[in-house]
């Protein structure tokens, strides 16, 4: 059983539309790669609006946890905001203290947004006033797609922890491919190249790199593969709307060559790719003569064989 | 004006308009005097794109630390007390030895101010760079860079943001700050603090679905917000129709075109491209004012 991430660094290159097409390509191919699929982008999930899958379980995703004052106990020492690094802690106002509410005015509150979980405040307080309160911090799924089962997952928005969870929903995934027999775990990966990204490139055997030939794509590129080769990930480069710029495509093929990394495909502009997300659907299967379902084709057969995926079918 | 370019989903268009919007005002009305130009912060510090469209030359280097345990051999007993109360499993003790994570550790310091020994100290560990310096039309430039291998971004933002704005003298003027895609801690770092929200989406599902979420994260944090489609006569008429229906206004449209995909892909920014745009974004500009006065009148 192998295990392919998608990453590029840069958002919007197309990771999700190239993991649907593999969905696809893997499920209706001769022979078929049977294979398990996971949306690591947990903080904006978009597999599953191509994948049409049903569910068959929802799971609470409890990420980190939050410091409560009990402002029954708080006698405003403040102990707690000189302890804090993360200025989650708020002094009571002047206004309310001089107002005279009692107990209450002298309390201390936390910003649960600026909170970062980290407990400091619980050990220092003297009055034993402050808890950790569990968050549930979003759901994640089981389902069932027309090409194989998707692992996925929802993070609330304005949460944390979206490394775990996506770790968690890679581990699911995986579980299932190695009971079932699966031959491959496909990730789509989120953009970027920190905590999310590790998280969802940790373990893989292969990841492709979405690059798109702009300023910007090339130059995010380069910083998510320094990143998988950090993590000794092996990684192949394909060109998304490789037409758009060709002088880019050269740059990124150019680079690729002198970093040893193979360029497995230049993938077209094409608004094929559009249309068929509009229509819930991969490219692939929405109109499979189209440009860009064409070179999709020639990349999955590439990034099959760095699986070593055919053999075991 | 602190306004923040945000999107929930990458790749639509973000640094485009964050970076067209920041050199409109730069340029000012026309028989109008040039007014100083507004400090743009690139808080997108995993994948930093800005400045290779606004070209700063940067003045100013410092690196962005945090400050991650140090545990004096000779005075650690191997209690443990420090891996108890660590929410992030950065310190453990094996037999008598203890470990620290330094990738995992967020530097809290919560295990300094327990240990009973007096045993462990700080250093710096540095996980990336905040880099500033004037731009095109001398506008204000900073910027953070997240180093390779290295997990938490937020880090890194909040210090750019605490560097940045205070040392730009920035107090009063305008802010632009270019958001890192996606909705959790790393947007809410870039986001916090800021008086508007300019969502930039495309006119696709996955463009929908993801402002959904922005708008939401909007909501948590109480920040107005308003709406930029790109590549506006691709996809179907979603967008348009949750905006009606969420009152996020629709600020700007830019429709899908070639030129301005080429242009863009070279490094160009849209008003160079399309120099009218430089007017629409001045008009945006005026409108995010006219929203955050009423809505600041409105709420007392």
């Amino acid at each position: 059983m192998k295990q392919l991430v998608i990453l590029s660094g840069k958002g919007g290159t197309g990771k999700t539309s190239v993991a649907a097409a593999f969905a696809h390509l893997a499920a209706e191919g001769e022979p078929p790669v049977r294979a398990v699929l996971a949306d690591a982008d947990v903080d904006a999930a978009n597999l599953e609006l191509v994948l049409s899958p049903q569910p068959l379980e929802t799971h609470e995703f409890v990420g980190g946890s939050v410091a409560v004052i009990d402002p029954e106990l708080c006698q405003g020492c403040g102990r707690c905001c000189d302890v804090c690094r993360f200025d989650a802690v708020i002094p009571p106002s002047p206004d309310v203290g001089r107002r005279g509410q009692g107990g209450e005015g002298r309390a201390h509150t936390i910003d649960p947004i600026a909170c970062e979980g980290c407990a400091a405040c619980v050990y220092q307080c003297p009055e034993e006033a402050i808890h950790m309160a569990p968050q549930l911090a979003g759901h994640w799924f089981r389902s069932d797609s027309r090409y194989g089962p998707l692992f996925h997952a929802a993070l609330r928005p304005a949460q944390e922890n979206s490394g775990k969870l996506v770790t968690l929903v890679k581990q699911q995934a995986r579980l299932l491919a190695l009971d079932g027999g699966y031959d491959a775990v496909i990730v789509d990966g989120p953009p970027g190249i920190g905590c999310p990204v590790i998280s969802a490139a940790s373990g893989a055997d292969l990841a492709l790199i979405v690059a798109e030939p702009t300023a910007a794509g090339i130059h995010d590129m380069e910083r998510v593969l320094a990143t998988v080769a950090h993590f000794r990930v092996p990684a192949l480069v394909c060109i998304n709307k490789a037409d758009i710029y060709p002088a880019g495509a050269a740059e990124i093929e150019a680079y690729c060559h002198a970093h040893g990394v193979e360029v497995v495909g230049r993938i077209p502009f094409d608004p094929t790719v559009t249309e068929a997300m509009v229509h819930g659907e991969p490219a692939t299967a929405y109109r499979p003569d189209a440009p860009a379902s064409r070179a999709l084709g020639k990349v999955w057969q590439r990034v099959a064989i760095g699986l070593e995926c055919h053999a075991t079918s | 004006m602190k306004i923040a370019v945000a999107s929930g989903k990458g790749g639509t268009g973000k640094t485009t308009v964050a970076t067209s919007l920041a050199l409109s005002l730069a340029m000012g009305e026309p028989d109008q005097p040039v007014p100083p130009p507004p400090a743009f912060l690139d808080c997108d510090v995993e994948g930093p794109n800005a400045h290779l469209f606004l070209a700063p030359i940067f003045e100013r280097r410092q690196d962005v630390a945090i400050q991650i345990p140090r545990v004096d051999a000779a005075k650690c007993t191997a209690c443990g007390r420090c891996a108890e109360v660590c929410q992030y499993h950065a310190i453990v003790v094996l037999g008598k030895r203890t470990l620290v994570f330094s990738q995992l550790c967020h530097g809290c310091g919560s295990c300094t101010l327990v240990c009973p020994e007096g045993a462990i100290s700080e250093e710096p560990h540095a996980i990336g760079a905040l880099e500033a310096g004037p731009a095109v039309r001398g506008i204000p430039f900073a910027r953070g860079v997240l180093n390779v291998g290295e997990p938490m971004a937020t880090p890194a933002i909040r210090q750019l943001k605490q560097w940045a704005i205070s040392a730009s003298g920035a107090q009063g003027s305008v802010v632009i700050l270019d958001v890192p895609p996606g909705t959790s801690c790393p947007v809410v770092e870039a986001v916090r603090g800021a008086d508007y929200l300019l969502l930039v989406t495309e006119p696709t599902p996955f463009g929908l679905h993801d402002l959904r979420l922005a708008a939401e994260v909007a909501v948590e944090l109480g920040i107005p917000a308003g709406v930029i489609i790109n590549r506006d006569g691709i996809g179907d008429a979603g967008v348009d129709a949750f905006c009606a229906a969420a009152g996020l206004p629709v600020l700007l449209r830019i429709p899908f075109e070639r030129a301005i995909a080429e242009g863009i892909a070279q490094g160009r920014t849209l008003v160079d491209i399309h120099p009218e745009y430089a007017s629409r974004f001045s008009t945006l500009y005026q409108q995010i004012v006219g929203q955050v006065i009423s809505l600041s009148r409105a709420g007392g």
